[in-house]
């Protein structure tokens, strides 16, 4: 259509080649302004689709998308295709408040009855004060694999409650700038030592697995409340029920925080963010009511009874401890004819090479 | 006191993802990282919806409700805002936000515990940081807010179905558009980021 390679141009065909271009421009102009304006039939569709019917099928569509509905998204984050999460709602106030709260009141209750009961009992003597003797309770390995777990199991159990707790009990104290550094400290010890924690409890599970099989006077020990009820001290084997009932569960209630804790170290292994919500509900829930557990253990094992941290400690308990605590285990030692050896502030003879161990373990 | 609100008219949203581009250009936000996405609903399907979503900077915030070291605070305009520097990274906000806005800098890099930082979207209105400082920039992106600009995604919004501003002033406009379409209003995720009746 370019007319000037044309010469001989009438002025006819000129004028209608500019009637054309005219309009063709003013074509231009009305589509442009009315196709958009096409949106509005299509509005005006959906409005009267919406009052046709006697529930509006678009308020479903909006409660869908209230309650995680999944829709596309180009994003390609996890999850990045959900409108809304409501369960994080859920999860702020169970921690908030029923976690934290009872939890607290949990673990401040058991710290109680413990000072109560050394208020009321004291330190339990030996009975019949001790012998000066001594026999092997603990090797050296399972004293190892004890102090290993131990000192672990303080450590996340002070840095996991920092993050709990933290903000109401030492943040006001310390101040944000401070308190924020201490937690984030807190946050790389409690997530490097964790899958260490791990190693040690499984270790320990399967270590001692044999010696926690519950047996008949288990249940006698438990009637009795350990000896704390009646004055004779009940029967017990090489561990007893209270310590039994300790091993379980670390077994059960150990094993969910080791789970749940693995599960919220790894945000990549695919999980949802409700089950990491499950996750960081169920980890503080059984670390805390381990954690009351603890206490009672330390308690025992500290200021209660005397004797008591010594096979811990050096692997030797005096063999009128042992009589008293865990009668059933000496009595198999004395048929085992393992030979007490004198305590060791009793300037010992030297040890013979292998001495055999405890059935127990 | 105004109280900034993010308004996105459903009606309107054609999910060009202009918004998600516009912000990640406007804040160099990290990579792997969207501060703004767009949702869409029966895609496909007759009647399909799109959404464009981030941070909504709630009224009651839960984010600044579970943060264990309390690092969430609302500005004057009712942004949410958090400082980096306290962050220690634990992803309780990520678990708390019901909109899924704040994200670990790279979640598909970062295999082991130390989680880095989180990021959100700022309402484009920087961070704790001297206002329009290379340290802000760096950290939290632009302060448009502070130039007097609005964010950078609703302004970029080509349908303007994206509103940000004053709530006050958004609900005005938004009503105006329902009144006008006669269609049924939708102020989609106000009764969660802003309590119920508004
Ligand atoms: C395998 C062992 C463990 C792993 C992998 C682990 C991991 C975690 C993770 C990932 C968190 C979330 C915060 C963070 O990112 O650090 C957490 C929180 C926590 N952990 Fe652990 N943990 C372990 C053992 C323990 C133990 C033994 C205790 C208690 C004695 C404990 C008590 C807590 C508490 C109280 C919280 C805070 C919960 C809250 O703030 O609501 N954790 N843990
Ligand atoms: S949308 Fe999420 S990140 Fe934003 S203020 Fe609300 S809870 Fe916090
Ligand atoms: S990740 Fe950072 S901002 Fe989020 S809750 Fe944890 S410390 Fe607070």
């Amino acid at each position: 259509m370019k007319s000037s390679l044309n010469p001989v141009q009438d002025r006819s065909s000129r004028s209608r080649l500019g009637k054309l271009v005219l309009l063709g421009f003013l074509g231009a102009v009305f589509l442009i302004v009315a196709l958009p304006l096409t949106g509005y039939l299509l509005v005006g569709e959906t409005a009267a689709q919406a009052q046709q019917g006697a529930t509006n099928p678009l308020s479903e569509y909006w409660r869908g998308a209230r309650e995680g509905t999944q829709g596309y998204t180009a994003v390609t984050a996890p999850q990045a295709n959900v409108l809304i999460t409501d369960s994080g709602q859920n999860w702020r106030q169970i921690r908030n408040g029923p976690l934290a709260t009872y939890g607290a009141w949990l673990m401040f209750l058991v710290l109680a009855i413990l000072a109560v009961l050394f208020l009321v009992r004291g330190r339990i003597d030996i009975d019949g004060g001790r012998k000066g003797m001594t026999v092997e309770r603990w090797k050296l390995s399972d004293r190892t694999l004890h102090w290993f777990t131990a000192v672990l199991f303080i450590l996340l159990g002070i840095t996991g409650l920092s993050l709990l707790y933290g903000r109401a009990v030492l943040m006001p104290v310390m101040g944000p700038e401070a308190f924020a550094a201490y937690a984030q400290g807190a946050i790389y010890v409690h997530n490097y030592l964790g899958l260490f924690f791990g190693i040690g409890l499984l270790l320990m599970i399967v270590k001692w697995f044999r010696v926690n099989i519950p047996k008949g006077h288990d249940l006698g020990w438990f009637l009795s409340g350990g000896g704390m009820l009646k004055g004779k001290h009940p029967h017990a084997g090489f561990v007893n029920a209270g310590e039994k009932l300790l091993f379980w569960t670390l077994f059960f209630v150990g094993g969910a925080i080791v789970v749940t804790g693995v599960i919220l170290l790894f945000p990549v292994l695919g999980q949802s963010r409700e089950v990491m919500q499950i996750s960081l509900i169920i980890h503080a829930v059984t670390s805390i009511l381990v954690i009351s557990f603890i206490f009672g253990h330390i308690y025992l094992a500290t200021v209660a009874m005397k004797g008591s941290m010594e096979g811990m400690v050096g692997g030797r308990v005096d063999v009128n401890w042992a009589r008293q605590h865990h009668d059933l285990w000496m009595k198999e030692l004395e048929e085992k004819g393992v030979k007490p050896q004198p305590a060791a502030d009793a300037e010992p003879p030297p040890k013979p090479a292998e001495e055999p161990r405890p059935a127990a373990s | 006191m105004a109280k900034m609100k993010f308004l996105c008219d459903a009606e309107r949203c054609i999910e060009c993802n202009g918004c998600v581009t516009a912000c990640k250009n406007a804040n160099e936000v990290p990579w792997g990282v969207n501060r703004r996405r767009v949702v869409t609903l029966n895609d496909g399907v007759p009647g399909e919806k799109s959404i464009s979503v981030a941070c909504m900077h709630c009224t009651d915030a839960p984010c600044a409700a579970v943060c264990p070291v309390d690092c969430f605070y609302t500005t004057a305009d009712g942004v949410v805002l958090h400082d980096k520097d306290l962050c220690i990274g634990c992803g309780y906000c990520f678990y708390a936000c019901p909109f899924g806005a704040p994200q670990y800098p790279s979640p598909q890099q970062r295999v082991f515990a130390v989680r880095g930082k989180m990021d959100k979207c700022t309402f484009c209105a920087g961070g704790p940081e001297e206002v329009g400082s290379k340290a802000e920039f760096d950290k939290y992106g632009a302060n448009r807010l502070a130039e007097g600009k609005l964010p950078a995604c609703a302004e970029m919004c080509a349908t303007k179905a994206l509103l940000a501003g004053d709530g006050d002033m958004l609900a005005d406009i938004y009503r105006k558009r329902v009144m006008r379409r006669a269609g049924r209003p939708e102020t989609w995720g106000w009764d969660k980021a802003y309590g119920a009746g508004v």
